[in-house]
């Protein structure tokens, strides 16, 4: 599987991304630049964390109109994996791939820890597998994922929400949610399952030689041999 | 072309009523520990200025909906300027 890691002016997970999939987990990873306007011969999209034009306007607004975005809404749309990881999920949702918005915390602190996150659908491409309650550390502003009632109930109803955050012992609760998200959403997929957007970083959390490998599991859907 | 026949448009972007405005609330309990005890509540949004060689209202508009404001989160208004 050829992997398309996407860099953008901004990025800053671009190389975690590259280096995890690439050094730690095997897979056939590139990078892609954002005014590329064919992601021919790929196989699967990363959207890396960073502050992609520097937040303007909000963030993540003017990344997902950049060229590229309209190969990944083409991707999306195949069925193809698609991962937006913090920005990348951002990107995701100014771009109308997934629903929903994110926006500051609520607590207006920017937030950089290690949270535990509960899996929620556990069928989708990207989180059939994946451990049930992961440590996976959040670098952020504007997490707090927010979208309308309806929305919401549609994401349950559907099994979309992906990730939740929860204490250490996997218990969903007020207090585990770092930024003030609805329903402690920390992660979400597209109808087809094969889009995920999540605010924690998977890719920081490969090697327990950094402080973890919880995220592992996750990105090791991507490492498939290309032969 | 002479400046007179630039269109000149504010574009104003704010969260929707109702939606959480932390930076809002933090300006707001800061101009009450200045003493403006009366202040309810304070709402932050953007000011975004357009000057167009041959555009309209409706353009600008349809700049808001494609990337000026996010229409989950925010409200426009766009006001043409004389």
């Amino acid at each position: 599987m050829r992997v398309a890691v996407i860099q953008t002016p901004g990025s800053n997970c671009d190389q975690d991304a590259y280096f995890s999939l690439r050094d730690y987990l095997g897979a056939d990873a590139e990078y892609v630049w954002h005014r590329e306007t064919s992601l021919e011969g790929f196989d699967a999209v990363v959207l890396p964390g960073g502050f992609t034009y520097g937040d303007y306007l909000r963030g993540g607004a003017i990344a997902a109109q950049s060229p590229v975005l309209f190969e990944v809404k083409r991707f999306a749309h195949e069925g193809k994996p698609v991962i937006g990881i913090c920005n990348g999920f951002q990107i995701l949702t100014e771009s109308g791939i997934l629903p929903g918005a994110l926006v500051r915390n609520e607590n207006r602190r920017f937030l950089c820890k290690k949270v535990f996150i509960k899996r929620v659908n556990a069928t989708s491409f990207w989180t059939e597998g994946v451990p049930e309650v992961m440590a996976v550390p959040i670098a952020h502003n504007e997490g707090r994922y927010i979208a309308d009632e309806v929305t919401l109930n549609q994401l349950e109803a559907e099994d979309r929400i992906a990730f939740v955050y929860c204490d250490q012992d996997g218990n969903v609760t007020p207090a585990a949610n770092p930024n003030g998200a609805s329903r402690n959403i920390a992660g979400i997929l597209n109808a087809g399952g094969n889009v995920l957007g999540m605010m924690p970083h998977p890719e920081r959390v490969v090697s327990e030689l950094i402080g973890g490998s919880d995220g592992r599991r996750l990105l090791a859907r991507l490492a498939v041999p290309t032969w | 072309m002479p400046e007179s026949d630039v269109g000149r448009y504010r574009v104003f972007v704010t969260l929707k009523p109702g939606l959480l405005d932390s930076a809002g609330r933090a300006v707001g309990e800061s101009l009450k520990t200045l003493g403006f005890g009366d202040v309810q509540q304070v709402r932050i949004g953007k000011l975004i200025e357009l000057e167009l060689a041959d555009g309209s209202k409706a353009e600008v508009e349809e700049m808001c909906k494609k990337l000026l404001a996010n229409p989950v989160i925010e409200e426009y208004t766009v006001e043409e300027q004389q």
